[in-house]
């Protein structure tokens, strides 16, 4: 069956969207991610979906679920590289995200769980 | 009404071709549209003409007064023509139409002098023809609007690219000045240029200033607020600055929340924070001596 492979870097877990999502595909993926983030203990998730053109109301929320899932599994997760066709059709089915980190690419992402991680420790 | 086949309208207009091209002519000229300085004499003396021609030949084979037959086609094609590059040139609509309603004369005077001795027949075919020609003249007029609405609809669009210019600021930092009244399409364009705008330079930050805003409505409010969640959901951050008292006190009026958008009363207030956004910061230089 089709997976999205989750790759672990350090305690951050990456997950690139290559292909267009269907329900299976997302479903499959949220159940995998929060089984990965309770094995490794990962303190955060980065989601690129940059290659991601097409999304509807079910993987809207599907992403939703997946940010707040990891919440409660006490990782951030912060949503990379989404196309301006995609962030207009969320905000139009009204699916704002709340909650969810956002970043233009994986670099800043990256850049921003680093920064977040060392107020953390500074705190 | 006399049956169609029995028409004689095809019959006069053969006959007396030349006559009435004549008469037809000296009306169009007489008329206060004669527009010499638009359109040259023989010009019109040439579309008159062929559309003399195409009429014979569409009555000849047409039945009855309905012009939206296949048989009026060539007919039609040729009033759009000259409907629309008279609404290109600048004629009005009734300076438009006067081509087609200025042939009824003629024609009728035509018939008058072939029927004069059928009343009956006479009555028949003059009110048939004038039918046909009302037709056509609302035609014209018809032809006529939709070409100039054409004009209006990219003139707007040309408008609607015009006025929501995206620019550069700084290195991450992008400035939308937003001037005139925002409605949903308009929005629409904003959204997506900005968007757009966002990925192509990979900015942090952009400064939607609304200075140039008359009045910010419950819709307008939201539109900006859809931009805003748009740009964040992409990793961006919106600043609104340019708020005027009188928008301040409207948006909390209306019961319109910000709260979860950054606001400034001037763009140099934006500008500097969108700097400290991304790690900058304007310093004077140090005073010559």
């Amino acid at each position: 069956m089709e997976r999205i492979p989750i790759l672990k870097m350090g305690d951050v877990l990456l997950v690139t969207i290559q292909v267009d999502m269907h329900d299976q595909l997302a479903m499959t993926l949220q159940d995998d991610l929060t089984q990965r983030i309770s094995q490794t203990g990962a303190h955060a998730v980065l989601i690129d979906i940059s290659a991601v053109e097409i999304v509807d109301s079910f993987i809207g929320r599907m992403i939703a679920n997946i940010a707040a899932m990891a919440r409660i599994l006490d990782a951030k997760t912060v949503l990379v590289g989404m196309q301006p066709a995609v962030a207009i059709t969320l905000v139009e089915l009204g699916l704002t995200l709340p909650g969810v980190r956002t970043a233009l690419n994986v670099e800043r992402g990256m850049a921003l769980l680093r920064g977040e991680a060392d107020a953390d420790a500074a705190g | 009404m006399s049956p169609a086949t029995s028409s004689r309208l095809p019959q006069v207009l053969e006959r007396r071709e030349a006559e009435i091209l004549d008469r037809w002519m000296k009306e169009q000229l007489a008329a206060v549209s004669a527009r010499r300085d638009l359109m040259s004499e023989g010009q019109l003396r040439e579309q008159s003409k062929e559309f003399l021609g195409l009429m014979k030949q569409a009555t000849s084979k047409g039945t009855g007064t309905n012009v939206t037959g296949p048989e009026w086609r060539v007919a039609r094609e040729m009033l759009s023509d000259i409907s629309r590059s008279r609404a290109a040139k600048g004629f009005t609509p009734s300076e438009t139409a006067i081509f087609v309603f200025s042939l009824k004369q003629p024609v009728f005077e035509a018939m008058r002098q072939e029927l004069g001795s059928d009343p009956a027949a006479l009555a028949d075919e003059v009110w048939n023809t004038s039918l046909l020609l009302d037709q056509l003249g609302l035609y014209t007029t018809e032809v006529f609007q939709k070409g100039r609405e054409e004009v209006i609809a990219r003139q707007q669009q040309e408008m609607l690219e015009l006025s929501t210019p995206v620019v550069k600021l700084w290195d991450g930092v992008l400035g939308l000045p937003m001037i005139g009244t925002l409605d949903s399409a308009r929005t629409q364009v904003v959204m997506e240029s900005l968007l757009q705008r966002i990925v192509e330079t990979g900015a942090d930050v952009a400064i939607i200033d609304i200075t140039g805003v008359p009045t910010v409505d419950t819709l307008v409010a939201q539109h900006l607020i859809k931009t805003i969640t748009a740009a964040r959901l992409m990793g961006a951050e919106c600043i609104i600055s340019g708020i005027r008292p009188q928008i301040a006190a409207t948006i909390v009026h209306l019961g319109v929340d910000l709260s979860m958008v950054i606001t400034k009363a001037t763009l140099a207030d934006a500008f500097s924070v969108a700097l400290a956004r991304v790690g900058l910061s304007v310093q004077p230089t140090p005073a010559r001596k």
